[in-house]
């Protein structure tokens, strides 16, 4: 009983890596109507930041600042350089961009940082015995902690702000939007921008974890898709939700029932099951259209 | 005095289609311009054009300044609020949020005075407050749509068939709140309108649009009264 | 005129059996297996506009299949093929039954997940009486029939030739009448399409179907070739690398196909020799390049597009 509800927590702060990632593929897609293949890669390399930032003496809550901060104005700036310009484009050619960012971001975090694997420092180490009666570790404890507060930082300011309800109705609407005055140029880059914060702080909070390399994402990536369409792709909420969910499903059915050397067929399994049952998630409010 | 919006030798389009072949319009500082014409005549396609919404050529001056190469958001904010064919309504978000999204473009501290005037005049937005904008009737959306274009306190108003698909009493209705609040607010207007006779009844200058180009332009009543013109054009 | 065109191509693409040896042949032989693996990814990208992130998954499986069979149940080489082709239309139209009634990126999405799972189920412990595990199954090549004079790097290359060039040839037919029209209607107007009467969702899935057998039969050759499979060939990056070479070959376009292959090919040892994440870049950039400088890739299919286009909306004049 003990293993099965460490093995749920365990499952449910892994699942806070899926939820922030599932996040930010949701917001691009409301934004855009297209799937970043590259989100996970660019948290890599954020992360790869903070790490050279914490190695030359920064400490590790002004790296991870600075890094959110850089990760933003890197995601505003490939919006504004790259993929404002593919905006029309079909879908082959916006697919096309986002793998070609992620085999750059991959490539790059391998030419600039190395291929060896490296540790990554928890701000949560002090008690490393674990904490609940041990029944999850610290850093785990820790970086839901991060995650939930993170979550709930996006959604009041989508609530509540006057720059989220302006992004909120430039997906939905472009063109009442400018007639409303919004830039909803500026609103994609921007949003461009926070999911690219969410996949670093993302990054930070996995790479004590499974230890960084220029991959380590690649698979967080599969399973926050599989969240974000559990919960529905174009529900930010939904999303979330989907994502801790599916933390605690890989967990669990990694102990009792595949095994962890099939755990990414899991997110196939997942992914081709909300297809074939419910398309639009469980939270998706709007039917996906069929054609 | 020079007019608030003048408009020379508009053209604009839809990809390679040219719609609008070069026509002039004028609203005068507190006055209403009907445009009138057929269904496909441009009427549509000229206020978009003015919006900076789709590609156009010709001068636009608003307030004796060119607009004619600015974007639509920066359009509205010197001042010219749109309520589009089809509303415009941000079907997702609740009918309080498209209030606000009216405001977006203001900085000053009357919006919360300017949405309660809003409230005074389309009773029913407050009762909806809470509720999702796409759940609203047509005549609800409608006065959404004025009310949200309102509350970025324009000079000038382009109002795109606010009748269409209304009943004829939420018509009257609609018609008697913007007589009212265009008097209170000092508002001009450019309206396109298929009704002809209420239009002609609202504005007191009126162009008649006919295949892109302006077939007659003078005083709402001289146009009123032309019988050829309303045979030909108007229909009644 | 084209019968001697004809005659000049056979020509040529036989020629380099007997011109070549050793590692230039073989690399030519792989060629041929990677153009019609993008042959195979364009029967699905280029016509109905959906992406595939994961016909490397089906390149895979058919190369275990001819490997499985050959290994553990004595097949011969030739049978394999067709049982390659079947398992993998089979599988992509499981795959993409419910993936392609929805308009939107799910095909990419579940495909990538595909080649991302495929790997991983090949190196299995359940499985590793046939797939071999992460040690993979080392195969014995094809035995040159006895009365041809030809060595077996030789035979190899004109048999992968001959089963390429009928498929090409299948695709061209396929490609060429009122399935190409329905396709470019399916990929430009959806909507309309349906309103046609066309039954789009099923006419995505066969093309999905007949393009995972293509490329399903491509892997099956390439584990000839190769005379080795191991799950660490088939990681998502061979996926990717279709692409690539599908979006830079041009999509909608059989020499594209081939222009891929080349850039597949060569390219990753060609920029491998400048560092070790000099493929990565280098694929990354001119897949965001051939993107934005020549949208529909290097066999300039954009000539082809535009026709298509104006003759499938002649009512916006």
């Amino acid at each position: 009983m003990s293993a099965l509800l460490h093995q749920t927590l365990s499952g449910l702060a892994t699942g806070g890596i899926y939820a922030s990632v599932a996040l930010a593929l949701v917001m691009v897609y409301r934004a855009t109507r297209h799937l970043n293949f590259a989100q996970g890669e660019m948290a890599t390399f954020s992360t790869y930041i903070a790490l050279t930032l914490i190695q030359a003496g920064v400490p590790y809550w002004a790296a991870f600042a600075l890094t959110v901060v850089l990760s933003f104005a890197l995601g505003v700036a490939l919006e504004r350089l790259l993929l404002r310009r593919m905006a029309q484009a079909p879908g082959l050619s916006a697919v096309g961009v986002s793998i070609g960012l992620l085999l750059i971001f991959n490539a790059l975090s391998g030419w600039l940082f190395g291929y060896t694997v490296k540790q990554f420092p928890s701000p949560f180490e002090g008690r490393s015995g674990g904490v609940l009666g041990g029944l999850v570790s610290g850093h785990e404890l820790g970086m839901t902690a991060v995650t939930v507060v993170l979550l709930l930082l996006v959604y009041g300011f989508f609530r509540f702000t006057r720059l989220g309800l302006a992004m909120r109705a430039a997906a939905g609407n472009a063109e009442s939007s400018r007639l409303v005055g919004i830039d909803v140029g500026w609103t994609l880059a921007i949003g461009w921008g926070m999911a690219a914060s969410l996949g670093a702080v993302a990054g930070m909070m996995v790479a004590p974890l499974v230890f960084l390399d220029p991959n380590m994402m690649s698979g967080v990536l599969l399973y926050a898709f599989a969240g974000a369409l559990l919960g529905g792709i174009d529900n930010p909420f939904g999303a979330a939700v989907g994502g801790f969910a599916v933390g605690v499903i890989e967990n669990l059915g990694g102990a009792y029932i595949v095994g962890t050397e099939l755990k990414l067929t899991l997110a196939l399994v997942i992914i081709a099951a909300v297809l074939v049952l419910r398309p639009a998630g469980l939270f998706g409010r709007a039917v996906v259209v069929r054609v | 005095m020079p007019a608030l919006l003048e408009v020379r030798g508009l053209t604009a389009g839809y990809g390679a289609g040219e719609v609008l072949h070069g026509i002039d319009i004028d609203v005068a500082s507190g006055g209403v311009t009907a445009l009138l014409g057929a269904n496909g005549a441009g009427k549509t396609t000229t206020l978009r054009a003015i919006c900076g919404m789709l590609q156009r050529r010709g001068e636009i001056r608003f307030d004796g300044a060119r607009i004619d190469a600015a974007a639509t958001q920066a359009i509205t904010r010197r001042g010219i609020a749109h309520v589009p064919d089809g509303r415009g309504t941000f079907t997702d978000l609740t009918v309080e949020e498209n209030l606000r999204l009216g405001a977006y473009v203001r900085r000053d501290g009357g919006v919360a005075a300017d949405i309660a005037a809003m409230f005074e005049h389309f009773p029913v937005l407050r009762a909806r407050l809470r509720q999702t904008a796409g759940l609203l009737s047509g005549g609800e959306q409608q006065m959404l749509a004025i009310a949200r274009a309102l509350l970025s306190r324009p000079r000038l108003l382009l109002l795109d068939e606010p009748s269409f698909g209304l009943a004829p009493l939420v018509v009257q209705q609609i018609f008697a709140i913007l007589r009212r609040i265009r008097a209170e607010w000092n508002i001009s207007i450019l309206l396109v309108e298929q009704d002809a006779s209420l239009a002609l009844d609202f504005a007191d200058h009126a162009c008649i649009l006919d295949a892109g180009r302006i077939a007659l332009a003078g005083p709402a009543a001289t146009v009123g009264r032309d019988e050829q013109v309303r045979r030909v054009y108007l229909g009644y | 005129m084209s019968r001697l065109a004809a005659v000049g191509v056979a020509v040529l693409l036989i020629a380099p059996a007997f011109v070549l040896s050793g590692y230039h042949l073989f690399q030519t032989t792989m060629l041929a297996v990677y153009a019609l693996a993008i042959l195979g990814l364009d029967l699905v990208t280029g016509t109905t506009g959906q992406v595939s992130l994961g016909h490397g998954a089906f390149y895979a499986i058919g190369a275990y299949v001819t490997a499985i069979l050959m290994a553990s149940f004595n097949w011969p080489y030739w049978a394999t093929l067709p049982v390659a082709g079947a398992v993998c239309a089979a599988l992509g139209f499981a795959i993409g039954l419910p993936a392609l009634r929805l308009r939107g990126p799910y095909l990419a999405l579940v495909t990538l997940a595909l080649a991302a799972a495929v790997p991983q189920i090949l190196r299995a412990k359940a499985l590793e009486t046939w797939t071999g595990g992460a040690q993979g199954i080392v195969l014995s090549g094809p035995e040159v029939p006895a009365l041809l004079p030809l060595s077996a790097d030789q035979f190899l290359y004109l048999f992968v030739l001959a089963i390429a060039a009928l498929l090409f040839l299948a695709a061209h037919l396929l490609l060429r009448g009122r399935i190409r029209r329905a396709m470019a209607a399916i990929r430009d107007h959806p909507l309309a399409a349906e309103a046609a009467g066309i039954d789009v969702a099923a006419i995505k899935t066969r093309a999905f179907a007949i393009s995972a057998l293509f490329t399903g039969i491509a892997g099956s050759l390439g584990a000839l070739v190769v005379q080795f499979v191991a799950p660490d060939s088939f990681e998502v990056m061979l996926s990717i690398a279709l692409f690539v070479g599908l979006v830079v070959g041009g999509t909608g376009s059989l020499p594209g196909a081939v222009a891929g292959a080349g850039f597949v090919l060569f390219v990753p040892n060609l920029s491998e020799l400048v560092s070790k994440s000099a493929p990565g870049v280098v694929y990354g950039v001119l897949l965001v390049a051939a993107l934005f400088v020549m949208p529909s890739g290097a066999a300039g299919a954009l000539r082809r597009l535009v026709a298509s286009r104006r003759r499938a909306r002649p009512d916006t004049a």
